[in-house]
């Protein structure tokens, strides 16, 4: 389990990269949290820096775009998912369950 | 219609083809491809896959399942040498011909070269077996590696090879690189990223020849114009690209560096358009990965309508990744446009600047400032939208 930030620092529309390995971004998309893995499946990039729209990011390079909710790319040119992880709030504390290995995404 | 050609396995040609099925042609689709290689990403060859950090594998920009949904016979290795209109038919090297009802052109861009004979150990990087040419020349230990040309592609190899441990010199004939993309101010902050990567930028001067020795002719030295010579193990030319026409002269299609079309990449001819770095549409031609992608959908949609009945005028975008720091730049620059900095600093090699013509905004340039780069290009692009589209 691994801390975020404040829920308070992390207003609606925005979004945090959090540097585990592989890095994980966490978005708060109209109220709801999400964490995915931080690095566009189609090339370099990092969606925390990407456009949030509704359960939808987009990348910043190529605009390929990722439904927050499956990690499933909904357009190309990104072909593979990016991985969800679980994220919770304790006592006003966002934390990531970081599934590490690969294979044990839920 | 019931036969389409898409002469170019390129990232433009794979697009046109997607399009084609996504907008419900069924027919016989042939895509013929001068190499030997399925689609694959090109803008990663002068960056993670030169510096040895991704593979082919990651290249590939279809993977088998969509290659068997698009239904496509691939003429790979195959070259297009002439298209005849009145017969309606793509000729082909070996003497073999394809007819076909609808023809999308899609044959992209060479690299300039250097005239004459050039040594061994000279090379350009368009293609994955260039780029795989030029890697294996690298890896064996550190060289000499001189750079002819400091444009986007000569910047990413220095890049990368200095990146490998190689001592590199970039030799750009203009006394400034990249003025024309990003204007004497901006550019100027670009070029001091080579010095901070201790690669040595010689700009204002020109390459009068190559020297080689040996009995493989392997390249010595680069004799500049003012007649230093600059010692060299490798070395890359990167002088820009021709688009790829001289396949079709004679063919009665119109060409202006580029196969000239419309602003919905339709020919004269209504049952041939062209896409990518080869089209010259509603007078001028992009180079660009996005504009590559875009454009094959509305093509292919004036393809099977018989006329233009859509148009497409993108807002120029383009990155360039060089010594860790990410170029975007979008928008259409205009020479004596200001550039005003927004935030963040050059010093720090991390800053959003702004073009500006009478008030308003005409380009947007970041370096390493990806997420507001983005929301000021969405709003250049929703202002500079034509009413029409």
């Amino acid at each position: 389990m691994i801390p975020v930030c404040h829920l308070a620092d992390l207003p609606v529309g925005e979004s945090v990269r959090i540097d585990t390995a592989p890095p994980v971004a966490v978005f708060n998309a109209d109220g709801q949290l999400y964490a995915i893995d931080d690095t566009c499946t189609h090339q370099d990039a990092s969606l925390a820096d990407g456009w949030l729209e509704g359960c939808l990011v987009e990348c910043p390079l190529h605009a390929a775009s990722f439904d927050l909710r499956t990690g499933a790319p909904t357009c190309l040119p990104a072909r593979r998912a990016v991985r969800t992880h679980p994220v919770t709030v304790e006592d006003g504390m966002i934390y990531v369950h970081h599934l590490a290995e690969e294979g044990t995404a839920a | 219609m019931k036969s389409v050609a898409v002469i170019g396995a390129s990232l433009a040609g794979l697009y046109a083809a997607r399009a084609l099925r996504a907008q419900g042609f069924d027919g016989r689709l042939v895509i013929v491809g001068d190499e030997r290689h399925r689609p694959y990403d090109r803008p990663p060859l002068s960056k993670d896959f030169l510096t040895g950090a991704s593979g082919q594998e990651q290249l590939a920009l279809a993977d088998a399942e969509e290659i068997a949904e698009l239904d496509a016979e691939w003429l790979l290795g195959t070259r297009a040498t002439g298209l005849d209109t009145a017969a309606g038919a793509v000729l082909l090297d070996g003497g073999r011909s394809l007819s076909a009802d609808g023809v999308v052109l899609a044959t992209g861009a060479a690299p300039r070269r250097l005239p004459g004979e050039v040594p061994t150990g000279t090379h350009t990087l368009r293609t994955l077996d260039d780029a795989q040419a030029l890697r294996a020349d690298l890896a064996g230990g550190a060289r000499r590696v001189v750079v002819i040309g400091a444009g986007f592609i000569g910047a990413e190899v220095a890049s990368s090879c200095a990146a490998l441990g190689h001592e590199v010199t970039v030799v750009e004939a203009a006394p400034l690189p990249l003025v024309p993309q990003l204007g004497e101010e901006m550019a100027r902050i670009c070029a001091t990223l080579h010095a901070d990567h201790k690669v040595t930028l010689l700009t204002g001067t020109g390459v009068s020849r190559l020297h080689g020795a040996g009995a493989d002719g392997r390249v010595t030295a680069v004799e500049l114009s003012d007649g230093r010579l600059l010692g060299a193990d490798v070395v890359v030319v990167g002088i820009g690209v021709r688009p790829h026409t001289a396949w079709l002269e004679g063919s009665g299609l119109p060409l202006d560096d580029g196969v000239v079309c419309d602003a919905g990449g339709v020919t004269p001819l209504p049952h041939v358009v062209a896409v990518g770095d080869v089209a010259r549409a509603a007078g001028s031609r992009a180079e660009h990965w996005t504009s590559a992608t875009e454009q094959a959908a509305v093509a292919v949609r004036n393809l099977l309508a018989g006329s233009t009945v859509a148009t497409h005028r993108s807002l120029p975008y383009f990155w360039s990744d060089q010594y860790g720091v990410r170029i975007q730049f979008a928008g259409r620059r205009a020479p004596g446009d200001t550039p005003r900095l927004v935030e963040g600093s050059p010093d720090d090699r991390s800053f959003l600047a702004c073009y500006e013509r009478d008030g308003r905004t005409t380009a947007v340039l970041a370096l390493n400032r990806p997420r507001p780069f983005m929301r000021l290009r969405r709003e250049l692009a929703r202002a500079t939208r034509p009413a029409t589209a």
